[in-house]
C-alpha cells in the first residue's frame, strides 16, 4: 500500500504545488508552518477540495480533478490523528474507541481490540471521561481509536505539538512502535526536528508550498542544502556489536566503530545516532592525546555558508554522512577545501531511535538520549 | 383518575378551570414534541448548510415571532378551515384542525417554532466541528455524524428549545382563539379560559386561581431551560480541556 499525492491550490496569497509519495513505513512531512503541510493532509484525508489534485491510494482514486473524482472523507479509510485529539467528549473513553469498531470495514475481534488497548496502556482510562485525561493519554486514546476503525493509512497532523517535553516522550515511543508493528504507512506531519530525526524512514521537507527535498531520513538530514542546520544533522545507522564491561557500547556504523555509554546493552541491537553538526569537530590529521573516544575519517563533498561566520561542512565518511558547523576562520586556518581528506571529532551522540529499546544513562524514558563522549 | 381529576382536587381548581390546564398541557405537549424534528432539520439546515433561500426560510421562520397572532391564526384558518382546498383535502383523509384540540396544538407549535429553531440553532453553531470531521475521518457518513456527535453535543440546547417552545405552546392565545376558537373541553385552553372567565360577572376568582397556575408552570418551564442551557455552557466550556 502506498500513496501517491499530486496537488496544486490557489490562496488568496498563497500557492500550494505538491508531488510526494507515501511508501510503508514513516514518511516525515517536515516544514515551517505556512508551508503548506495542513494543506496537504486536509487534502488527503478529503476535508478540503483543492484546485487540481490527484490522490491515489493503493488502487484507489480517492480525488481526481481531471475525471472529477472525489471520496468523500468518510470513505477513503484514511485515519487522521489530529493535533488536538478531538476525542468526542460526550463518550467515554470505552465509547469513543467502540465510535472506530463501529466504522471499521471488517468486525473488530476482541483480540484486536485487546491488542491495540494494551499496546498503548490505555486499559485503565476505558471508563473515564476526555475531560478527565491529560493531554498525553488523551493523545493515546485517539490513536486507538484511530488503529480499531482500520485505516489503510495514517495521517497524523503534528500529534504532539500541543503535548509538553515531557508527554512528548510519553508519545513517541508509541508511534515507533506503531511503525514497526502496524504495516500501514504512516504521514506523520511535524516542524519539530528531533520527532523528525527519531521517527522518520522518509523525509518530505516542504518550504513555501514547494516539496523542497524528498527522500531516506539519512540522506535529506545530512544534506544541508535541503534542510536548515538546525532541524539537520546526520543520521548514522548502527548495530550494537560488544558490550564492554567499563559501561561503554561499541556500534559498528557502516566501517567505523563507534563507542557510546548506554546500559541495557544488547548485542545485534540495531540503532540511529544523530549527531549533531555544533557537536563536531575537524582536524587535518588524525589527533592525538586526546579524549574525544570518536574519531571518523572522511573527505568533504560539500560547504554550504551557515552564516558570516560558519561554514557547514558535509563529509563522506565510513560511517556515512556527517555534518560539521565550523568556523569560516577554520576553513581556512585549516586549508580545507572540496575532496580533501579531514577527521571528525564526535563529541556528543544522540541516540535518535533506537528499534529495541536501548537507552542510555541519561534516557528519559522514550526521550531522545544524548551523550556527551570525550 | 383523569389527569383533569387530579388537578381538580389537588390544586382545588373548579372543573372547567382543570379542563383548560390539562388541555393546556396535552396542546403544549404535543405542539413541542411534533414540531421538534422540523425544528431540529431547520436549525440544522440554517448553522450548517447554505443553499438559495436560506434567507427566505430564516424570515419565514421568524415570521410568527413578529407577525400579530390574530394575523396567523387568520392565515391558518384561510388555509385549513373546512371550507379551503387544503383543509377539505386533509378533512378527507380524517385529519381536522379547525376547531379542535389538535388545531389549537398546531396553532402553538407555529408560534413556538421561531425560538424553538432560535435555541437549537445556536446550540448547533456551538457544536466544534472539528469533532464532526474527527468523525468522519474514523469512517461515519454525514448522518452517522449527525446522530452520533452533532445531535448528542448539542443535546442540552435542543432540549431547552422544546422547554422554551413548551412554555409559549402553554400561553399561546391570539393565534389559537382565532383558529380554533374557545370551546370549553376541546380548544379552551390557560389563557382562554381566563379571557372567558374575565367576560362573566363572577369569573374573577377562576380568573385569578389560573393567573396563578399559569405563573407556576412559566416559572418551572423557565426554570429548566435556564439549567438545560447552563449545561450547554459548561459542556462548551469543559471542551476547550479537552484534547
Amino acid at each position: 500500500m502506498s500513496l501517491s499525492v499530486q496537488l496544486r491550490h490557489h490562496f488568496a496569497d498563497f500557492e500550494v504545488d505538491l508531488a510526494f509519495q507515501v511508501p510503508s513505513g514513516i514518511s516525515v512531512m517536515f516544514g515551517p508552518s505556512g508551508s503548506g503541510k495542513s494543506t496537504a493532509i486536509r487534502a488527503i484525508a478529503g476535508l478540503m477540495r483543492p484546485t487540481e489534485a490527484q490522490v491515489v491510494l493503493g488502487d484507489r482514486i480517492l480525488n481526481d480533478t481531471a475525471s472529477r473524482r472525489f471520496i468523500a472523507p468518510h470513505k477513503r479509510r484514511i485515519g487522521t490523528i489530529f493535533q488536538d485529539a478531538r476525542l468526542f467528549p460526550h463518550l467515554s473513553v470505552q465509547q469513543n474507541l467502540d465510535f472506530g469498531k463501529r466504522y471499521a470495514p471488517t468486525t473488530v475481534s476482541l483480540a484486536e481490540e485487546k491488542r491495540v488497548i494494551e499496546m498503548l496502556g490505555i486499559e485503565h482510562l476505558l471508563s473515564r471521561r476526555p475531560s478527565g485525561l491529560s493531554g498525553g493519554e488523551a493523545q493515546r486514546v485517539a490513536i486507538g481509536r484511530t488503529l480499531i476503525a482500520q485505516p489503510e493509512i495514517i495521517l497524523a497532523d503534528e500529534p504532539l505539538s500541543a503535548l509538553d517535553a515531557a508527554r512528548k516522550a510519553e508519545i513517541l515511543p508509541y508511534f515507533e512502535r506503531l511503525r514497526d508493528e502496524a504495516d500501514i504507512p504512516i504521514l506523520y506531519v511535524t516542524h519539530n526536528p528531533l520527532e523528525m530525526a527519531r521517527l522518520a524512514d522518509r523525509v518530505i521537507v516542504l518550504e513555501n508550498g514547494r516539496v523542497s527535498g524528498e527522500g531516506a531520513a539519512v540522506d535529506i538530514l545530512s544534506d544541508p542544502s535541503v534542510l536548515p542546520a538546525a532541524a539537520g544533522g546526520a543520521l548514522i545507522e548502527a548495530e550494537v556489536v560488544e558490550c564492554h564491561a567499563d559501561g561503554l557500547v561499541e556500534l559498528r556504523a557502516g566501517s567505523e566503530r563507534l563507542f557510546v555509554p548506554g546500559s541495557n546493552c544488547a548485542e545485534g541491537r540495531k540503532l540511529r545516532l544523530r549527531v549533531p553538526p555544533h557537536e563536531v569537530m575537524l582536524a587535518t590529521k588524525r589527533p592525538e592525546g586526546f579524549s574525544a573516544l570518536n574519531v571518523v575519517e572522511g573527505r568533504i563533498k560539500a560547504m554550504h555558508d551557515v552564516n558570516d561566520a560558519a561554514v557547514m561542512v558535509s563529509l563522506d565518511t565510513g560511517a556515512g554522512a556527517l555534518l560539521a558547523q565550523i568556523t569560516r576562520r577554520s576553513v581556512a586556518g585549516l586549508g580545507l577545501t572540496l575532496g580533501a581528506t579531514c577527521y571528525a571529532v564526535i563529541k556528543t551522540v544522540a541516540i535518535a531511535h533506537d528499534n529495541m529499546g536501548f537507552s542510555g544513562p541519561n534516557a528519559v524514558k522514550g526521550g531522545p538520549v544524548t551523550t556527551k563522549i570525550t | 383518575m383523569s389527569v383533569t381529576d387530579w388537578i381538580s382536587q389537588v390544586i382545588g381548581l373548579g372543573p372547567q378551570e382543570a379542563l383548560a390546564v390539562s388541555l393546556s398541557l396535552k396542546v403544549a405537549f404535543w405542539a413541542a414534541l411534533c414540531s421538534l424534528p422540523a425544528a431540529i432539520l431547520t436549525a440544522y439546515a440554517l448553522a450548517r448548510w447554505t443553499f438559495p433561500g436560506r434567507g427566505l426560510l430564516n424570515g419565514l421562520v421568524h415570521l410568527p415571532l413578529i407577525l400579530p397572532p390574530v394575523v396567523t391564526g387568520y392565515l391558518l384558518l384561510l388555509l385549513l378551515g373546512p371550507q379551503a382546498p387544503v383543509g377539505a383535502l386533509m378533512n378527507s383523509i380524517g385529519i381536522t384542525f379547525a376547531f379542535r384540540w389538535t388545531g389549537a396544538a398546531l396553532a402553538a407549535a407555529i408560534m413556538g417554532f421561531p425560538l424553538m429553531v432560535r435555541a437549537i440553532r445556536l446550540s448547533i453553531e456551538g457544536v466544534d466541528q472539528r469533532f464532526e470531521e474527527a468523525g468522519a475521518a474514523l469512517g461515519a457518513s454525514p448522518i452517522g455524524v449527525f446522530w452520533r456527535v452533532t445531535l448528542p453535543l448539542a443535546l442540552p440546547g435542543i432540549l431547552a428549545g422544546a422547554v422554551l417552545a413548551f412554555a409559549k405552546a402553554l400561553g399561546e392565545f391570539g393565534a389559537t382563539i382565532t383558529f380554533v376558537s374557545n370551546i370549553p373541553g376541546e380548544t379552551q385552553t390557560l389563557p382562554s379560559a381566563i379571557y372567558a372567565f374575565l367576560q362573566v360577572p363572577d369569573g374573577e376568582g377562576a380568573a385569578i386561581r389560573l393567573v396563578i397556575v399559569s405563573i407556576i408552570l412559566a416559572m418551572s418551564a423557565l426554570a429548566v431551560s435556564e439549567v438545560l442551557a447552563r449545561r450547554v455552557g459548561a459542556r462548551r466550556s469543559g471542551r476547550e480541556g479537552i484534547r
